[in-house]
């Protein structure tokens, strides 16, 4: 049980403004668990009831089996990484490691050699003397990361810890820190707005939106069946299409928007025949190299195109629907604006969505 | 070079107060300290240490250490009825309350001192306000005034907002998160006022501390009407040397070591309040 956390429909309010509505979500431990959404839906407001910053208007809060109502922070067996590391500027970075320790009364040579050990999982080993003005961005993130697993939490709460640097750095660190949870073992609660930052690290993403969570899944099923339009706005599927279900037979479904584009869509039993019906279609699996290998073949005009580098987006109309289409750079040619094109994908990439 | 020239232009005016209100006149006061009295009270330009040797004599010393007890005593209070304010005002309270309770902390500075301290004889004095109180309970009267707990209370009550400020800039300035980390990381709240809060606030609690113990150095104001003259402090004894005992020389010379222990203190702290600047 060390390590599960078990979140029972708990509610939070501030005023009028509802942070939390009765969410419940399991934790496994040992797990990596990546709370994803915009700013405002509650991610950070369900981790500070955690480390026990805030209390929950209603609902159980459970970690580690046990019910934390009433516990103040520090006697949590959670320990939180902040967003802007919150390290004492009156400490050094080996003073900052040993906070922790010395509050749980350990002596010199045991809390020497531990800081020493948790400053070598960080890649900080004879950094401890600077003082924290010092240290650049990533370092001070390394210094928060052992400041807290030092400690060894049940488990450990990361709160956006790296909207603070810069995109190279902060791709680093991500591989670091998901290198250091899977060594140590520990249940790791992550928070991010940031769905890229979420599909490298998390094993399982909780999408949360107006305090609720949307959809709680495997990482990698997450990305391949986003359920509402929420999630897959937010996981960047960016064709979404209102049609209605024209027909259902044979593990397919005929789509047809209102202004008449037909095209057809692999059945997971929830298409309705004559209902109105929201799906998604992924830009990378629609193609207009005129290979045929799809089930839906749509003639088509180039509207616009955008051009990303490492691929470029094209924006194709067809019918009364915008669709964009995403090229690598291996696969894009030279096409002009206004040129025919025909549009190809498998009723398999058309993803089913529930208006949220 | 060119923005050199405009420091200087910008320093001049302060400069020149400096020199026309602090350089100047302590510069008269070293010079009469170093004449002699005429017998009607006026200065005789002929040099002589003497001043300075009746200065260090027990009772002026005694007096010059009485002062510095007061003074000390004055910032101790003054720091621990100071700082639990300062602490609510920048941490706990609501910001809607937050301005009108700092104007509460300033509004005493809209009137004189003088008649702020008048205001107090009247509280504390054997017909006063307090002992009215405790005679309508059928208490007997305290001895509130004309003593050193009267002077103490003056001092302390004038001097607290200057304690206040300075405290209330750096706790309102501290980073909360800080506080939450602590807590985080298992720190009770006790352990976390010692090892965080206040080592943090440290040059908040430098600046007030010394804008307290300066002026109380000197103060005679306080002493004079709450101690009733009895009680000797060497601002009164250096403000009777000019007014009364017209013994400028004598005055001068207890007033300019008064101005070089305030040196020596400044000196003796200058690194924790470089700190302060720094903050």
């Amino acid at each position: 049980m060390r390590g599960a956390v078990s979140i029972e429909s708990v509610r939070k309010t501030y005023g009028d403004v509802v942070a939390l509505d009765r969410v419940s979500l399991e934790v496994r431990p040992g797990e990596f668990l990546t709370l994803l959404g915009p700013s405002g839906c509650g991610k950070t407001t369900l981790l500070r009831l955690l480390a026990g910053f805030e209390t929950p208007d209603e609902g159980r809060l459970l970690i580690s089996g046990k019910d934390v109502a009433g516990r103040p922070p520090y006697e949590r067996p959670v320990n939180t990484v902040f967003q802007h590391y919150a390290l004492f500027p009156h400490r050094t970075v080996a003073g900052n490691v040993a906070f922790g320790l010395e509050a749980r009364g350990l002596t010199g040579a045991s809390i020497a050699e531990k800081v020493a050990r948790a400053l070598e999982t960080v890649r900080l080993a004879g950094l401890g003397d600077r003082r924290i003005d010092q240290l650049s961005g990533g370092q001070k993130q390394r210094v928060a990361l052992a400041r807290a697993v030092v400690l060894e939490p049940d488990v450990l709460l990361l709160d956006e810890p790296m909207a603070a640097l810069d995109p190279k750095l902060r791709k680093e660190m991500q591989v670091e820190v998901k290198n250091l949870q899977e060594r140590l073992g520990t249940t790791f609660l992550f928070v991010t707005h940031d769905q890229e930052e979420a599909l490298v690290m998390a094993d399982r993403i909780a999408v949360m939106s107006h305090g609720r969570i949307e959809q709680l899944e495997r990482t990698e099923a997450l990305y391949e069946r986003p359920r509402t339009r929420f999630v897959a706005d937010f996981l960047g599927v960016r064709n979404l299409v209102e049609a209605t279900a024209a027909g259902v037979e044979g593990g397919l479904a005929t789509l047809r928007t209102a202004g008449g584009l037909v095209f057809r869509a692999a059945d997971d039993g929830g298409y309705r025949e004559g209902a109105a019906v929201l799906v998604g279609i992924r830009s990378e699996r629609v193609r207009m190299d005129g290979a045929r290998d799809g089930d839906n073949t749509l003639p088509g005009t180039l509207d616009d195109e955008i051009y990303l580098g490492d691929r470029t987006d094209w924006r194709v109309r067809a019918g009364d629907v915008v669709f964009t289409v995403a090229e690598t750079a291996a696969q894009v040619r030279n096409r002009r604006r206004g040129e025919p094109v025909m549009l190809s994908f498998p009723a398999a990439a058309v993803l089913r969505l529930e208006e949220s | 070079m060119r923005a050199r020239r405009q420091a200087v232009l910008l320093l001049l005016p302060c400069l020149a107060v400096l020199a026309g209100l602090f350089l100047l006149p302590q510069t008269l006061m070293l010079a009469a300290s170093l004449w002699q009295r005429s017998p009607y009270g006026g200065l005789v330009r002929e040099w002589t240490l003497a001043n300075y040797a009746r200065a260090v004599e027990p009772l002026y010393v005694w007096i010059l250490l009485r002062s510095f007890w007061l003074a000390f005593l004055t910032t101790l209070l003054c720091l621990v009825a100071g700082w639990p304010v300062a602490y609510w005002l920048g941490l706990r309270v609501s910001p809607r309350f937050k301005n009108a309770l700092l104007v509460l902390v300033i509004l005493p500075f809209w009137t004189s001192f003088l008649v702020r301290l008048y205001a107090w004889i009247f509280l504390l004095r054997q017909e006063g306000l307090v002992n009215l109180g405790l005679g309508a309970l059928g208490l007997p009267p305290l001895p509130l005034l004309y003593n050193d707990f009267a002077v103490m209370l003056g001092q302390v009550y004038g001097e607290l907002p200057f304690m206040i400020l300075p405290l209330y800039a750096s706790i309102e300035k501290l980073d909360r998160s800080l506080l939450e980390a602590a807590a985080d990381l298992g720190a009770t709240p006790t352990r976390r006022l010692w090892r965080v809060t206040l080592p943090l606030t440290a040059p908040g609690m430098a600046a007030g501390c010394l804008l307290v113990f300066i002026p109380s150095l000197g103060a005679f104001l306080a002493p004079d009407l709450l101690g009733g003259g009895r009680t000797a402090y060497v601002g009164n004894l250096v403000q009777s040397q000019f007014a009364v005992a017209r013994d400028m020389p004598f005055g001068a010379a207890v007033s300019f070591l008064l101005t070089l222990a305030v040196f020596a203190l400044l000196w003796l702290f200058r690194r924790p309040l470089r700190a302060a600047s720094e903050a």
